[in-house]
């Protein structure tokens, strides 16, 4: 083909690290023509979002092009200079960030903002870029088209703010715009409608597109071409249906068998066990505003309770009642049997020590000021009285449990450890209290799938070693899949259905389950689009969720 | 004549070199991206240094900068021995203070250098200075230089004050006083605002409000003013007790200087509390002690750190204007803001006799350069512990 609109030829980046350059991008070569979505996917690191930059000349601070060219039809970003690129960026080439919420300027309308790159690059004068706004935010199936651009951002929803940002972004008409994990933040139902609305798009105006992201099934209903990536490396590239059915390398073929760990269900509990923890009738409210309303379930010894829902659902407060972190309205909190008091401090170190939690971002969990060592030390001394030596034995025990060798960790630093290495440690702090129910509040959300997965695995293997009793907070429904062995579905602080989970799985559902379950992408290339024939366009999302309220 | 033209004419002129500069640059380079992506704003900035050097070098060679050549010549002095005290450093020692002055920039050597001086001039003075403080000569008035020839004296390199006592050593008593004064001021207000702020930000609630609201009323007046205020009073109740007197201001200095750490400790110690090793260490049961020292602390020390470096050298300053005014550190004692008051019409002879005019200025350049040097300490511990650990 002769429309070769960006070619990236041997490109090689480097990035500053410890007074040395060290290599990100080893030479990666890419071709898009115009009018292609390109996905790029793989782990983080593996250098996606560096080389979607580089298809604009641009590189973080502290990061170069050493060698290689980006070509854009024919201009040579790595050469150019800073104003011809300034020229290009914008109106040839656009970029739509991960979180639009944190990339619009908060003190600013959302017109003001989509109208300044027109208005700077001399393309439309102020009114026609506002006229020409408010036609992009009806394409992009927005509510109030004509309304919407004169609100903040922080007066839309996060799914509305994505589209308004994907409409920015095609406000000059670019021939390219890259999309950096664009969905990722967004609850599964909102997914969709994002992904319908920048798919339409992107053919209405025959733009081509890089298409980053991590996730397999959300790049099957982008992309034309899927390149996989890891730690700056090409692993392969081929058409999105090929790469799908026939994955050549092993690195491929494991991101796609990911999916694919599941526990047996068990067996069903006698009905006269004492659950280990019962919720009861709970309700909670963050001063006048309820966010729980009669909430009930049970979890008994040795089993998984997943609670699932979309942010704002209640889940997570749910969580805060159990520990005693805001104490309920009305209703009760039993361990074994026996009542807890409702506010925390008022429970006893052994109260305490029944009930851990083990939190998302293990960067915030774990204090990035202490060892390991210290981290894991600290309940062990604090709860079983262990000092000196026995401590540090225990701790050595506990790293050994979540499969970290313990000589190499004690000393060092959170700072020092991968994602998946910070959580496990987050799990060993949860262990050393040896508790018999763990509150896993989104554990694995913030992981990559091979090392969610190994979480997952190590998780399942404690709960048979040791009977803990967990509940799972997850949005993630390949996680619930997974690893539960009930299920709570919630909505707007309520359990809208509860039971094992064979029988969630199966139909008939309530019809937000059937929502839900509906919403999940599959790795089928034309699941999006059966899905919006099914539903209708306009039923998608916020617009579905609406309708059930 | 008026100046206003004059600036724009120099303005445009440096525009004008900047301009050339950077066209010149990219004809000599062949377009280097270093010279092609220049925006106008460096070029004109280079073009502004060239100015500045040029115009040093000019007034180095002009008869009557003499203090322009002294301060040159001293901190050029300085950073040499700064660069000699680094490189001993790098010499001798175990491995830890090895490695340390190894990746040590030069401006801390320098810093820690002058720093040791003063600390050194302030436990020793008693050994170092040739003369007691409260000691009264009967020449007075003798000139400073040390040479009979025009007025000076061997026995006073720097001469005597207006009442007969040795300035060289009023000089080396008044780091014992102002700085060890300052030191103890400074650690008062931290501990005091440290603890009441952490304190705010964990519990919340009426406590923060009661405290929080405490100290925007003292934040409200001026702290000088304030300070002037209860000195006032102070000094009445301390009657002749002098020594009370100096106690006293340190009180009130740490409580006025507290209310700025407060607020910094207050606002650090709220994003910190919201981490959720704070909720984890909540819910594990652990006291209010443990959470601010244990867990708090350790995540705050890069911002109290540079705020400790300002606060120092606020304290520094308020102490000497107090005694500038002559409320402050009271007059048998030594101190270097009594000595800028009292030497301060000597700067009148700066046409005559430079060496004269010199005099109150080294006591004011002996405040100046602490307050640099502590600065570029805390610059550099800043730099090392907000860093990965090495």
């Amino acid at each position: 083909m002769t429309d070769l609109l960006l070619k990236i030829r041997g490109l090689k980046i480097e990035g500053r690290a410890d007074e040395m350059w060290q290599p990100i991008i080893n030479g990666v070569d890419l071709d898009l023509h115009k009018g292609e979505v390109l996905g790029l996917i793989g782990e983080s690191g593996a250098g996606k979002s560096t080389i979607g930059l580089a298809g604009m000349g641009f590189t973080r601070d502290g990061v170069r092009i050493s060698s290689g060219s980006v070509e854009f039809d024919g201009i040579d970003l790595v050469k150019a200079s800073a104003e011809t690129k300034r020229k290009l960026r914008g109106t040839r080439i656009a970029y739509v960030a991960q979180s639009a919420a944190a990339s619009f300027n908060p003190a600013h309308k959302l017109i003001d903002q989509h109208t300044e790159a027109p208005v700077q690059h001399g393309v439309m004068s102020r009114g026609e870029g506002a006229a020409d706004a408010v036609d992009l935010y009806r394409r992009l199936r927005l509510p109030n088209p004509e309304e919407i651009g004169f609100r903040y951002p922080h007066q839309v929803s996060g799914g509305q703010l994505q589209r308004a940002m994907t409409a920015m972004a095609m406000s000059c008409r670019p021939d390219l715009i890259i999309f950096d994990e664009p969905t990722t933040a967004l609850d599964v139902t909102t997914q969709i409608e994002v992904l319908a609305a920048i798919r339409d798009i992107v053919e209405q105006f025959d733009t081509a597109a890089i298409y980053i992201t991590h996730d397999l099934a959300v790049v099957a209903q982008m992309a034309d071409r899927i390149k996989v990536l890891l730690q700056g490396d090409e692993v392969e590239e081929a058409e999105t249906r090929e790469m799908l059915s026939h994955p050549k390398e092993d690195y491929t073929k494991s991101l796609w068998a990911v999916r694919e760990f599941k526990r047996p269900q068990k067996p069903a509990v006698d009905s006269g066990a004492v659950p280990v923890v019962s919720v009861r009738k709970v309700t909670a409210a963050y001063g006048p505003v309820k966010v729980l309303r009669n909430v009930s379930f049970d979890i008994h010894e040795g089993r998984t309770v997943a609670v699932v829902g979309e942010s704002g659902s209640g889940k997570s407060t749910a969580a805060r009642c159990i520990t005693g972190l805001l104490p309920p309205l009305a209703g009760s909190i039993m361990v074994d049997g026996v009542e807890m008091p409702a506010d925390y401090r008022k429970r006893s170190k052994d109260q305490l020590r029944q009930v851990q939690m083990i939190y998302q971002m293990a960067d915030t969990a774990l204090n990035p000021r202490k060892t390991i060592g210290e981290i894991i030390g600290r309940p062990v001394q604090f709860y079983m009285g262990l000092r000196g030596r026995d401590r540090r034995r225990r701790v050595e025990q506990l790293l050994d449990e979540i499969e970290l060798p313990a000589d190499q960790y004690f000393d060092r630093l959170p700072s020092e450890l991968s994602g998946g290495q910070k959580q496990r440690i987050g799990i060993a702090r949860a262990l050393a209290a040896e508790p018999r129910f763990i509150i896993c509040d989104e554990v694995t959300s913030a992981l990559d799938q091979l090392v969610a997965e190994g979480i997952l695995k190590l998780l399942a293997r404690l709960q048979d070693e040791l009977k803990l009793s967990y509940m799972f907070i997850t949005h993630d429904l390949a996680t619930v899949r997974s690893i539960a062995d009930e299920v709570v579905v919630m909505k707007e602080g309520q359990v809208i259905e509860q039971g094992p989970k064979d029988e969630m799985f199966r139909p008939p559902h309530h019809a937000y389950t059937d929502l839900l379950l509906s919403s999940v992408p599959e790795m089928d290339p034309d699941w999006l689009t059966n899905l919006l024939a099914e539903r209708g366009v306009d039923n998608v999302g916020d617009a579905a969720v609406d309708k059930m309220g | 004549m008026s100046v206003i033209p004059w600036i724009l004419l120099v303005v445009l002129a440096l525009g004008f070199a900047g301009w050339v500069f950077r066209l010149a640059g990219q004809r000599v380079t062949h377009n280097k991206p270093d010279f092609r992506d220049m925006p106008f704003g460096v070029a004109f900035g280079y073009a502004l240094a060239a100015g500045a050097l040029l115009g040093g070098i000019w007034l180095w060679f002009q008869p009557g900068a003499a203090f322009f050549r002294w301060a040159i010549q001293g901190v050029v002095a300085l950073a040499i021995v700064a660069w000699l005290f680094r490189l001993l450093g790098r010499a001798v020692g175990t491995f830890g203070t090895r490695k340390l002055f190894r990746e040590m920039p030069l401006t801390a050597s320098f810093g820690i250098l002058v720093i040791l001086i003063y600390a050194v001039l302030a436990i020793f003075a008693g050994a170092i200075a040739p003369h007691g403080q409260e000691e009264v000569f009967a020449r007075v008035n003798i000139l400073p230089g040390g040479n009979p020839e025009t007025g000076g004296d061997p026995a006073f390199p720097l001469g005597t004050d207006q009442i007969g006592r040795d300035l060289l050593s009023r000089l080396i008593y008044g780091a014992q006083n102002t700085v060890g004064i300052a030191f103890v001021t400074t650690c008062l207000a931290f501990l005091l605002g440290g603890t009441l702020g952490f304190l705010a930000a964990t519990l919340q609630g009426w406590l923060d409000q009661v405290l929080s609201r405490a100290v925007d009323v003292l934040m409200a007046i001026p702290s000088l003013i304030f300070a002037l205020l209860l000195m006032t009073i102070a000094s009445a109740w301390a009657g002749s007790e002098k020594w009370l007197l100096t106690v006293y201001m340190i009180v009130i200095i740490a409580v006025i200087d507290s209310t700025r750490v407060f607020r910094l400790a207050r606002a650090v110690g709220l994003n910190i509390v919201v981490m959720d090793y704070i909720e984890a260490a909540k819910l594990r049961g652990e006291g209010l002690g443990y959470l601010i020292f244990k867990e708090i602390l350790p995540n705050a020390y890069a911002p109290l750190l540079a705020e400790f470096g300002l606060r120092f050298c606020f304290v520094f300053l308020t102490i000497a204007s107090l005694s500038f005014l002559g409320v402050g550190i009271q007059p048998p004692l030594a101190d270097w803001g009594t000595m800028v008051r009292d030497l301060s019409q000597f700067i009148n002879f700066a046409a005559f006799s430079p060496l004269t005019a010199a005099l109150p200025l080294l006591a004011a350049g002996a405040i100046a350069l602490l307050t640099v040097a502590v600065n570029f300490v805390v610059d550099w511990m800043l730099h090392r512990t907000s860093g990965l650990k090495d």
